[in-house]
């Protein structure tokens, strides 16, 4: 076990180390801070002098350790555009990307358990055929076409005049396709509760809740398929063991063995890919962020990139490097303590 | 010459491959839905009524037209107009065009380094093969989507928008491929490392055939249909990545339209009411990415190969 941790950390060391090699050599190669911090009037010597004042003209090496040594110490210098820390900037918009991951995985946890388990115990049941289907064209949906058509159906309203009016069932059908639309769809709002330090919550007010809605359904939509399959395949795979059917011949009740016996197998490896979807969703962050203009780091990180604001894209890359290094090293070691025999094998993107 | 091909086709109408796909009605109606489409997209050029990259056939008097049926509609523009007035029928056969040719060609791009990367891997195993792999581990950990949207970033910074849309369609292919061999690696990895216990290469070895053409003549060739299957799905997840980037304003300019770039330019005009200008290439880009999943899935069932899960 010993060895196991040793080996575990010092991969994630090793991977943080590349990491930070990665967003050096993208500071390095883009841009020249001595063009964002002087005019075109100084001269050339000055220039030069302020390079070596700089430490510009050290070798890379020197330049590197100088940017390892600062980024050990939480110094991964100003963001242009904000005029502060990048690190100062990346917490202030840390926790409204938390919040948005955080709601689309309560989504995720309450839907894709009684679904998958529901699919796995009924396989030929007309809803598990439904289930399977809808799961499979939600896969084939971008989280940003899911995150529009929700935004024009509950933030715009439609209006349907499709069947004819002046029939009981084409008025009724009309009706009840129609909506008024009244969901946010932009931002946070201002209702917020302020918890502690930079985190100000949108989860104890009701307009918080309300503008959490379509974000969270997006972003939970692209995952949710993927953990229903994952949940039908593995409790399938459970229910076929001996040790279910030694229960089923003892007479144990259905609702026993399928929740207490056969559940309890199932979520084992479901909870470890859980663990690193959850680190994935980061990714899909990006785009619910800018479709809902929600004030997170993934929004933050592409407003860089359209400003060019190499050392705040420098930040988010490290820090959501360690996010993913530090859920994957956590997961591997949850699963060697609880199964030390399997090993971890695919993940999907 | 007219005899090989003769009985090759009569052994494909006897293979297993060819049974279940008769009797296969989802399988049957992806296919054609998807031959469809690829069909429009190859000759969009003569199908489209207008050209939509020729600046000087738009009128801006045009712009934001409901599709035919609605009030306001033109019958010279059928499915509507965008906001710059181009022809949505036309942006959207050419976009499929582009969204299918840089799906393609990423997928060929992540096939020959997966299964270049793989074979090594399986085949030489030791110190190449863990390497390679724990490679393969960190970039899959980090999502292929967050790796192909770091690097379009940094292309995107250094080149300039103005390069970075001129080349765009060689940076797509480029960044999705590099972002997704892991997944054909471990794929070409699994059967290798099953294929090369078998006797018949054992008795290359001993024949005294050299490893590249082993690797490459023999244990490749039987290694293809799980590649074949995974190859199926990842054109899908190519398409769907390069509409995210695009989206994000990292892929295709607005001026040479893909399905994801088309969709980003109609969202700034849906608190508008001008829902077509997304929706509709929306739906195009939902049944494409649905067909090609669903011919993976089918694909799956026959050739039953051992995937990893998930």
């Amino acid at each position: 076990m010993l060895a196991f941790l040793v080996q575990r950390i010092s991969q994630a060391v090793v991977v943080m180390f590349v990491i930070s090699v990665i967003a050096f050599a993208i500071q390095d190669g883009l841009g020249d801070p001595l063009q964002e911090m002087v005019g075109m009037s100084v001269s050339q010597e000055e220039r030069e002098a302020l390079r070596d004042e700089l430490g510009l003209n050290d070798s890379m090496v020197v330049q590197y350790l100088r940017f390892a040594g600062n980024a050990i110490q939480g110094d991964l210098g100003n963001s242009y555009f904000y005029g502060k820390p990048t690190l100062d900037v990346i917490a202030e918009h840390l926790p409204a990307t938390l919040e948005l991951v955080i709601g689309a995985s309560l989504i995720i946890m309450l839907l894709s358990v009684p679904i998958g388990v529901y699919a796995a115990i009924r396989p030929q049941a007309l809803l598990s055929k439904f289930f399977m289907g809808v799961s499979t064209v939600g896969i084939s949906i971008p989280v940003f076409l899911t995150a529009i058509v929700l935004i024009q159906i509950y933030s715009i309203g439609v209006t349907v005049e499709w069947f004819p009016a002046d029939t009981g069932w084409g008025s009724w059908l009309n009706g009840a396709l129609t909506t008024e639309g009244g969901l946010p769809s932009y931002g946070r709002g201002d209702d917020l509760t302020h918890l502690f330090g930079t985190w100000n919550s949108g989860f104890f007010s009701n307009r918080g809740l309300m503008h959490l809605v379509l974000p969270c359904v997006s972003l939970a939509s692209i995952m949710l398929p993927l953990f229903i399959r994952l949940i039908r395949a593995e409790m399938m795979e459970v229910l076929q063991s001996d040790y279910i059917r030694y229960a089923r011949a003892k007479g144990l009740s259905a609702v026993r063995i399928n929740f207490l016996h056969a559940l309890k197998n199932t979520m084992l490896p479901v909870i470890t890919v859980g663990g690193v979807q959850i680190g994935v969703m980061v990714a899909y962050t990006i785009l619910t962020e800018t479709v809902f203009q929600w004030p997170g780091v993934g929004l933050m990180f592409l407003e860089a990139i359209t400003r060019s604001d190499i050392p705040l894209i420098v930040a988010y890359l490290m820090v959501v490097g360690l996010i993913f290094v530090i859920t994957n090293t956590l997961v591997d070691l949850v699963y060697g303590l609880v199964n030390p025999t399997v090993k971890l094998t695919g993940k999907k993107a | 010459m007219t005899t090989a091909t003769l009985s090759r086709w009569d052994r494909f109408r006897e293979s297993f491959l060819w049974y279940s796909f008769k009797r296969d009605k989802v399988a049957i109606v992806s296919f054609l839905v998807l031959l469809l489409m690829v069909l429009a997209a190859i000759f969009a050029p003569l199908l489209a009524p207008t050209d939509p990259y020729d600046l000087a056939l738009i009128n801006i008097m045009n712009s934001e037209m409901p599709p035919v049926g609605m009030q306001g509609a033109d019958a010279a523009f059928p499915l509507g107009t965008d906001a710059q007035g181009r022809d949505m029928l036309s942006t959207i056969l050419y976009g499929t065009r582009v969204s299918l040719l840089i799906g393609f060609g990423a997928v060929v791009l992540q096939a020959a380094l997966g299964i270049l990367f793989g074979l090594l891997a399986g085949y030489l195993g030791g110190r190449v093969d863990s390497i390679l792999m724990r490679i393969a581990d960190v970039q899959l950990s980090f999502s292929t989507l967050m790796v192909a949207i770091i690097v379009g970033a940094v292309f995107k910074a250094s080149f300039g928008s103005l390069m970075f849309g001129e080349i765009a369609i060689y940076m797509l292919i480029f960044i999705i491929g590099v972002a997704e061999w892991p997944q054909i690696a471990r794929t070409v990895r699994a059967s290798v490392l099953a294929e090369k216990k078998k006797e018949y290469v054992d008795a290359a070895k001993v024949m005294g055939f050299r490893t590249n053409r082993i690797m490459f003549r023999h244990i490749l060739p039987n290694t293809l249909s799980p590649i074949f299957v995974i190859a199926t799905v990842q054109i899908a997840n190519a398409i769907i990545s390069e509409a995210a980037l695009s989206f994000l304003g990292l892929g295709m300019p607005e001026t040479q339209p893909s399905l994801g770039s088309l969709i980003k330019s109609g969202f700034d005009y849906i608190q508008s009411g001008s829902w077509w200008i997304t929706l509709l290439p929306g739906l195009v880009l939902v049944v494409l990415v649905l067909v090609i999943n669903l011919l993976g899935d089918w694909l799956r069932d026959v050739m039953n190969p051992r995937l990893y899960k998930g």
